[in-house]
Protein backbone atom coordinates (compact mmCIF):
# COMPACT_ATOMS: atom_id res chain seq x y z
CA UNK A 1 0.00 0.00 0.00
CA UNK A 2 3.17 2.25 1.20
CA UNK A 3 4.56 1.73 -2.41
CA UNK A 4 1.39 2.30 -4.22
CA UNK A 5 1.09 5.80 -2.48
CA UNK A 6 5.15 6.34 -2.93
CA UNK A 7 3.87 5.79 -6.85
CA UNK A 8 1.11 7.82 -7.26
CA UNK A 9 2.67 10.87 -5.30
CA UNK A 10 5.89 10.01 -7.92
CA UNK A 11 2.96 9.94 -10.92
CA UNK A 12 1.74 13.44 -9.68
CA UNK A 13 4.95 14.72 -9.41
CA UNK A 14 5.49 13.67 -12.95
CA UNK A 15 2.57 15.10 -14.52
CA UNK A 16 3.34 19.00 -12.92
CA UNK A 17 6.70 19.03 -14.12
CA UNK A 18 5.20 17.65 -17.68
CA UNK A 19 1.91 19.73 -17.90
CA UNK A 20 1.35 23.66 -17.61
CA UNK A 21 0.00 25.93 -14.74
CA UNK A 22 -3.22 26.89 -15.84
CA UNK A 23 -4.81 30.01 -13.67
CA UNK A 24 -3.77 33.56 -13.56
CA UNK A 25 -0.21 33.97 -13.93
CA UNK A 26 1.39 36.52 -10.60
CA UNK A 27 4.36 37.65 -12.52
CA UNK A 28 2.81 39.69 -14.87
CA UNK A 29 1.03 41.32 -12.14
CA UNK A 30 3.85 41.91 -10.48
CA UNK A 31 5.55 42.94 -13.46
CA UNK A 32 2.60 45.81 -13.98
CA UNK A 33 2.83 47.28 -10.67
CA UNK A 34 6.77 47.46 -11.35
CA UNK A 35 6.03 49.45 -14.79
CA UNK A 36 3.85 51.51 -13.53
CA UNK A 37 5.80 52.82 -10.32
CA UNK A 38 8.44 52.90 -12.76
CA UNK A 39 6.45 55.06 -15.01
CA UNK A 40 5.28 57.07 -11.81
CA UNK A 41 9.19 57.56 -10.57
CA UNK A 42 10.64 58.12 -14.55
CA UNK A 43 10.44 61.62 -14.03
CA UNK A 44 12.10 62.23 -10.50
CA UNK A 45 14.86 60.05 -11.69
CA UNK A 46 15.47 61.40 -15.09
CA UNK A 47 15.45 65.05 -13.29
CA UNK A 48 17.99 64.01 -11.11
CA UNK A 49 20.19 62.61 -13.77
CA UNK A 50 19.81 65.67 -15.48
CA UNK A 51 20.65 67.59 -12.71
CA UNK A 52 23.85 65.58 -12.14
CA UNK A 53 25.15 65.02 -15.43
CA UNK A 54 23.26 67.13 -17.84
CA UNK A 55 21.12 66.68 -20.78
CA UNK A 56 23.10 63.39 -21.72
CA UNK A 57 22.68 62.42 -17.93
CA UNK A 58 18.71 62.54 -18.90
CA UNK A 59 18.46 60.72 -21.64
CA UNK A 60 20.74 58.51 -20.72
CA UNK A 61 18.74 57.66 -17.27
CA UNK A 62 14.98 57.68 -19.77
CA UNK A 63 17.32 54.86 -21.67
CA UNK A 64 18.18 52.91 -18.97
CA UNK A 65 15.05 53.06 -17.29
CA UNK A 66 13.34 51.85 -20.56
CA UNK A 67 15.61 48.67 -20.50
CA UNK A 68 15.17 47.94 -16.86
CA UNK A 69 11.05 47.93 -17.49
CA UNK A 70 11.56 46.15 -21.09
CA UNK A 71 13.76 43.50 -18.89
CA UNK A 72 11.10 43.06 -16.50
CA UNK A 73 8.32 42.39 -19.16
CA UNK A 74 10.64 40.07 -21.08
CA UNK A 75 11.15 38.19 -17.71
CA UNK A 76 7.45 37.95 -16.89
CA UNK A 77 6.70 37.37 -20.66
CA UNK A 78 9.11 34.16 -21.09
CA UNK A 79 7.66 33.06 -17.29
CA UNK A 80 4.20 33.39 -17.74
CA UNK A 81 4.44 31.90 -21.51
CA UNK A 82 6.15 28.75 -20.67
CA UNK A 83 4.53 28.14 -17.58
CA UNK A 84 1.66 27.01 -19.21
CA UNK A 85 3.16 24.68 -21.04
CA UNK A 86 5.08 22.56 -18.70
CA UNK A 87 7.15 23.43 -15.49
CA UNK A 88 10.71 21.90 -17.01
CA UNK A 89 10.06 24.04 -19.96
CA UNK A 90 9.59 27.02 -17.91
CA UNK A 91 12.73 26.01 -16.15
CA UNK A 92 14.84 26.17 -18.92
CA UNK A 93 13.28 28.66 -20.24
CA UNK A 94 13.98 30.72 -17.16
CA UNK A 95 17.90 29.98 -17.06
CA UNK A 96 18.59 30.37 -20.92
CA UNK A 97 16.53 34.02 -20.83
CA UNK A 98 19.11 35.06 -18.27
CA UNK A 99 21.45 34.42 -20.42
CA UNK A 100 19.51 35.88 -23.21
CA UNK A 101 18.55 39.17 -21.66
CA UNK A 102 22.04 39.89 -20.12
CA UNK A 103 22.78 40.02 -23.69
CA UNK A 104 20.26 41.70 -24.59
CA UNK A 105 21.15 44.44 -22.23
CA UNK A 106 24.59 44.17 -23.19
CA UNK A 107 23.57 44.75 -26.86
CA UNK A 108 21.08 47.24 -26.00
CA UNK A 109 23.87 49.42 -24.41
CA UNK A 110 26.54 48.56 -26.85
CA UNK A 111 25.22 49.94 -29.60
CA UNK A 112 24.39 53.46 -28.50
CA UNK A 113 27.56 53.21 -26.52
CA UNK A 114 29.47 56.48 -29.07
CA UNK A 115 26.32 58.24 -29.20
CA UNK A 116 26.30 61.41 -28.62
CA UNK A 117 23.66 61.92 -25.82
CA UNK A 118 24.86 59.15 -23.61
CA UNK A 119 26.51 59.33 -20.78
CA UNK A 120 27.54 55.78 -19.03
CA UNK A 121 27.86 56.80 -15.78
CA UNK A 122 24.13 57.89 -15.28
CA UNK A 123 23.16 55.03 -17.43
CA UNK A 124 24.66 52.73 -15.15
CA UNK A 125 23.56 54.43 -12.05
CA UNK A 126 20.01 54.48 -13.53
CA UNK A 127 20.02 51.01 -14.42
CA UNK A 128 21.12 50.04 -11.10
CA UNK A 129 19.02 52.00 -8.58
CA UNK A 130 15.74 51.74 -11.05
CA UNK A 131 16.42 48.07 -10.82
CA UNK A 132 16.60 47.62 -6.94
CA UNK A 133 14.73 50.17 -6.46
CA UNK A 134 11.54 48.71 -8.22
CA UNK A 135 11.93 45.54 -6.47
CA UNK A 136 12.24 46.80 -3.15
CA UNK A 137 9.10 49.23 -3.58
CA UNK A 138 7.43 45.75 -4.83
CA UNK A 139 8.58 43.75 -2.22
CA UNK A 140 7.31 45.99 0.54
CA UNK A 141 3.25 45.02 -1.34
CA UNK A 142 4.47 41.42 -1.88
CA UNK A 143 5.57 40.54 1.66
CA UNK A 144 2.53 42.05 3.60
CA UNK A 145 0.23 39.85 0.99
CA UNK A 146 2.19 36.54 1.58
CA UNK A 147 2.75 36.97 5.05
CA UNK A 148 -0.33 38.94 6.54
CA UNK A 149 -3.13 38.54 3.22
CA UNK A 150 -5.54 40.25 5.76
CA UNK A 151 -3.27 43.15 6.03
CA UNK A 152 -3.10 43.40 2.20
CA UNK A 153 -2.08 46.84 1.38
CA UNK A 154 -3.82 48.91 -1.55
CA UNK A 155 -1.92 49.34 -4.60
CA UNK A 156 -1.02 53.21 -5.91
CA UNK B 1 66.68 60.23 -39.81
CA UNK B 2 65.00 62.42 -37.16
CA UNK B 3 61.53 62.60 -38.33
CA UNK B 4 61.91 58.61 -39.30
CA UNK B 5 62.58 58.34 -35.25
CA UNK B 6 59.87 60.39 -34.26
CA UNK B 7 57.68 58.32 -36.56
CA UNK B 8 58.47 55.35 -34.66
CA UNK B 9 58.33 56.76 -31.53
CA UNK B 10 54.97 58.01 -32.64
CA UNK B 11 53.77 54.45 -33.80
CA UNK B 12 55.50 53.07 -30.38
CA UNK B 13 53.00 55.34 -28.82
CA UNK B 14 50.07 54.46 -30.63
CA UNK B 15 50.65 50.54 -30.22
CA UNK B 16 51.22 50.99 -26.29
CA UNK B 17 47.90 52.70 -25.79
CA UNK B 18 46.20 50.15 -27.96
CA UNK B 19 47.52 47.63 -26.19
CA UNK B 20 46.56 49.24 -22.72
CA UNK B 21 43.00 49.47 -24.06
CA UNK B 22 42.69 46.03 -25.10
CA UNK B 23 43.95 44.68 -22.00
CA UNK B 24 41.54 47.16 -20.00
CA UNK B 25 38.16 45.65 -22.31
CA UNK B 26 39.50 42.19 -21.85
CA UNK B 27 40.24 42.46 -18.06
CA UNK B 28 36.78 44.29 -17.77
CA UNK B 29 34.72 41.29 -20.30
CA UNK B 30 36.34 38.86 -17.98
CA UNK B 31 35.49 40.27 -14.83
CA UNK B 32 31.72 40.95 -16.51
CA UNK B 33 31.64 36.80 -17.24
CA UNK B 34 32.75 36.14 -13.36
CA UNK B 35 30.32 38.38 -12.53
CA UNK B 36 27.26 36.32 -14.12
CA UNK B 37 28.27 33.17 -13.42
CA UNK B 38 27.64 33.47 -9.49
CA UNK B 39 23.71 34.90 -10.29
CA UNK B 40 23.33 32.14 -13.14
CA UNK B 41 24.21 29.63 -10.01
CA UNK B 42 21.62 31.27 -8.02
CA UNK B 43 18.68 31.53 -10.36
CA UNK B 44 19.21 27.51 -11.26
CA UNK B 45 19.26 26.70 -7.73
CA UNK B 46 16.13 28.81 -7.57
CA UNK B 47 14.37 27.82 -9.95
CA UNK B 48 15.05 24.29 -9.78
CA UNK B 49 13.86 24.76 -6.01
CA UNK B 50 10.38 26.45 -7.00
CA UNK B 51 9.96 23.72 -9.74
CA UNK B 52 10.18 21.23 -7.04
CA UNK B 53 7.85 23.17 -5.07
CA UNK B 54 5.37 23.96 -7.34
CA UNK B 55 5.49 19.82 -9.02
CA UNK B 56 4.62 18.66 -4.76
CA UNK B 57 2.28 21.53 -4.50
CA UNK B 58 0.70 22.87 -7.58
CA UNK B 59 -2.02 24.61 -5.28
CA UNK B 60 0.61 26.44 -3.97
CA UNK B 61 1.92 27.77 -7.63
CA UNK B 62 1.10 30.67 -7.49
CA UNK B 63 2.74 32.07 -4.30
CA UNK B 64 6.00 30.31 -5.18
CA UNK B 65 6.01 32.22 -8.82
CA UNK B 66 5.41 35.50 -7.21
CA UNK B 67 8.56 34.88 -4.62
CA UNK B 68 10.51 32.86 -7.42
CA UNK B 69 9.96 35.87 -9.91
CA UNK B 70 11.10 38.31 -7.37
CA UNK B 71 14.15 35.96 -6.32
CA UNK B 72 15.16 35.85 -10.04
CA UNK B 73 15.15 39.90 -10.50
CA UNK B 74 17.04 40.12 -7.31
CA UNK B 75 19.67 37.26 -8.29
CA UNK B 76 20.03 39.46 -11.38
CA UNK B 77 20.73 42.85 -9.94
CA UNK B 78 24.11 40.79 -9.27
CA UNK B 79 24.50 40.63 -12.86
CA UNK B 80 23.88 44.02 -13.48
CA UNK B 81 25.96 45.35 -10.85
CA UNK B 82 28.91 43.18 -12.55
CA UNK B 83 27.61 44.89 -15.98
CA UNK B 84 27.47 48.03 -15.09
CA UNK B 85 30.80 48.06 -13.75
CA UNK B 86 32.26 46.49 -17.00
CA UNK B 87 30.68 49.33 -18.78
CA UNK B 88 31.92 52.35 -16.98
CA UNK B 89 35.39 50.59 -17.64
CA UNK B 90 36.14 48.46 -20.77
CA UNK B 91 33.22 49.93 -22.93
Amino acid sequence: MNDLDNSNSADTAVAAMTTGLQGPAPEVKVTKDMVRRGLIVAPLLIAVCAVIWGMDGALSGAYGIALILVNFALAAALIAGTARISLGLMMGAVLFGYLIRLALIFLAVFLVRDAGWISLPALGTTIIVTHLGLLAWEMKYVALSLAHPGLKPTRP
Amino acid sequence: MEAFSHLIAAFDQEQADADKAAAAAASAGFAYGLAAIGPGIGIGYLVGKSVEAMARQPEAAGMVRTTMFLGIAFTEALALIGFVVFILIGL
